[in-house]
């Protein structure tokens, strides 16, 4: 059962000679094994060479080596650079493709010990919140298998979930690792824009896209994070900024913290059952020493918009790089190179990858720039003005990570816009780029998880994690485990 | 906002478009496409309801404007580790078809 504990209880046992890395990554496999043919939370398991990583780990570490994940074996989303791995991002367009290089967060991860033991599945090129636009097909809600698990990173937080990996990493650019973690019950963190570098992350939208840890508890997620945050000369956008001890700030309770209810993000269109969950969630706070403010963000009801013209219009100029030329698929039969580009990419992406092409092309193009394009970077100046205003008056803010629990396989992949408004929580943390956590707060009455979130100011990782670390102590969600598999 | 409110009457051409992003469609995506797209554009438009005179456009979250280095020589990628991704090539060449008569 070594495959259900946490990250830190890993460690210790680890760290004690309890276990070797080798039972862990054995007792991993085994739940895969079990699980993962109906979950489909991974692309890709290579076990003989996790097994070879864990052996390296438990040599290492007889030879008194010492590592914070020395032996933990981790998920990683397919869009991650991994070097030796594949990296499809869920597209057939990248299919063959061997990464040549790690990605920072990869290699500080490695540096530390880590085991990288399987790929998980997502939306094509990270675009999509059910996992449904994978090209490898779907993955299912471990607690009910009728249900996306949410997206894009559907993988990691459905391999977590499942006990199929110790702890993964997710990539979030409108909500992609904390909505996931919120459809699944575990633990997803979405940091500060430049917190962790982006060097090896696939590129969606390079503006608005972090890295975040996707866990089964608080302290595991402040541990991921505490070893990939900090500057990079590989990416002039990362922070070089001092990184705190993120795990001394778990150490404080909530008394002397003021947190804010954001009054337009309760004000109905909610599931009854996410509001009732959230408001029992915000009294626990208020139990644990908080005090409760009101505070308002009113530009959010403009989020969705200007997240929807903003990300594609990025994602178009990213993704011009799939060409059939360097990498990945080539359509056969092509005349010249225009020809081979329109080819290999209408045969390589899947729709909703064409659709936020065309719609950010579009937005970028001559006579719709100034009326959708500079109007939504005005805007996601507002929205991130709204923010700064509320963190005048709180530590960090509270709210649903979304407005409904998993829904159903196929429910929502006719309408785009539909699936589109259930990012309203999560897309203005990206675009205001401050940080973002979601917790698990209970369930619905059909055993869905709800998922709590905190956000914070930019560079606030410290107060969120103390309160969802504190939050979490108190209630315990986070130790139910799904049974609709086993 | 004359100009603004002719271009939001127009629909989007999503085969001029398609075009433009160097992606073929199918009839069948063309159709599915030009409806949904409509959809969302037409969702879009809530945002002229908005009054962003004198507002700053924000492009990026960091306050961080250029970042400088020297400029020294520094090993790239292994060339024979990225022509293995490549579809096509020869030992040292990534292969197109003929680009130039």
């Amino acid at each position: 059962m070594l495959n259900t504990l946490s990250l830190q209880e890993i460690s210790a046992l680890l760290e004690s000679r309890e276990c070797r890395s080798r039972d862990v990554v054995q007792a991993v496999l085994e739940s895969i094994g079990k699980k993962d043919g109906r979950l489909h939370g991974y692309l890709t398991v290579n076990a003989e060479d996790a097994l070879v990583q864990a052996k390296v780990a438990d040599e290492a570490r007889a030879a008194g080596h010492k590592g914070q994940l020395l032996g933990v074996p981790i998920a990683i989303k397919d869009v991650l650079n991994v070097k030796g791995q594949p990296c499809t991002c869920g597209s057939k367009i990248l299919t063959g493709y061997t990464s040549p290089y790690d990605a920072t967060a990869i290699a500080r991860l490695r540096a530390e010990g880590a085991v990288f033991l399987g790929r998980t599945n997502m939306d094509e090129f990270a675009m999509g919140s059910s996992t449904e636009n994978s090209a490898y097909g779907i993955t299912r809600n471990p607690w009910n298998p009728d249900c996306v698990p949410g997206g894009s990173s559907g993988g990691s937080a459905a391999v977590v979930a499942a006990d199929e990996a110790i702890a993964a990493l997710g990539s979030d650019t409108g909500g992609s690792v904390r909505q996931p973690a919120s459809f699944c019950g575990c633990v997803g963190l979405k940091p500060t824009y430049g917190r962790i570098s982006r060097y090896g992350l696939t590129a969606y939208a390079s503006s608005l896209d972090q890295i975040g840890p996707m866990t089964k508890t608080v302290a595991d997620a402040a541990l991921l994070l505490q070893v990939m945050a900090g500057g990079d000369p590989a990416d002039s956008s990362s922070l070089d900024m001092p990184v705190p001890d993120y795990r001394a700030s778990l150490r404080k309770d909530l008394k002397g913290m003021t947190l804010g209810l954001p009054r337009e993000y309760f004000v109905g269109g909610l599931h009854v059952d996410v509001e009732r969950r959230v408001q029992e969630a915000i009294e626990v706070c208020r139990g644990l020493g908080a005090r409760i403010v009101e505070v308002s963000l009113p530009r959010s009801r403009e989020a969705i918009a200007t997240y929807y013209i903003i990300a594609p219009a990025e994602a178009s100029a990213n993704l011009s790089r799939f060409d059939g030329v360097r990498y990945g698929f080539r359509a056969a039969g092509a005349e010249d190179p225009i020809d081979l580009y329109k080819k290999t990419r209408a045969q390589g992406f899947g729709p909703e990858v064409k659709r936020r092409i065309i719609l950010g092309t579009y937005v970028l193009s001559s006579g719709y720039y100034d009326a959708f394009y500079l109007s939504a970077q005005k805007v996601r100046t507002l929205i991130r003005r709204d923010f700064e205003e509320a963190f005048k008056t709180c530590d960090a803010i509270l709210s649903p990570v979304a407005p409904t629990p998993a829904y159903r396989i196929g429910e929502n992949t006719a309408d785009p816009l539909q699936m589109y408004l259930g990012d309203i929580f999560t897309v203005p943390v990206n675009l205001a780029g401050i940080c973002g956590l979601s917790v698990p707060c209970g369930f619905t009455a059909d055993k869905l998880p709800v998922g709590l979130q905190v956000v914070g100011p930019a560079l606030g990782e410290e107060a969120i994690l103390r309160v969802g670390h504190a939050y979490e102590q108190a209630t315990q969600w986070h130790r139910q485990r799904p049974g609709s598999l086993s | 906002m004359a100009d603004d409110k002719t271009q939001s009457a127009k629909k989007m051409d999503v085969r001029y478009v398609a075009n433009l992003a160097r992606l073929s469609l199918t009839d069948d995506e063309a159709v599915q496409f030009q409806g949904q797209l409509d959809h969302i554009v037409e969702y879009f438009n809530q945002l002229r309801a908005l009054d962003v005179e004198g507002v700053e456009p924000m492009a990026h979250a960091t306050p961080v404007q250029n970042v400088f280095r020297e400029d020294e020589v520094r090993p790239g990628l292994d060339r024979d580790l990225v022509l293995k991704n490549a579809p096509e090539h020869s030992p040292e060449l990534i292969m197109v078809p003929t680009i130039v008569e």
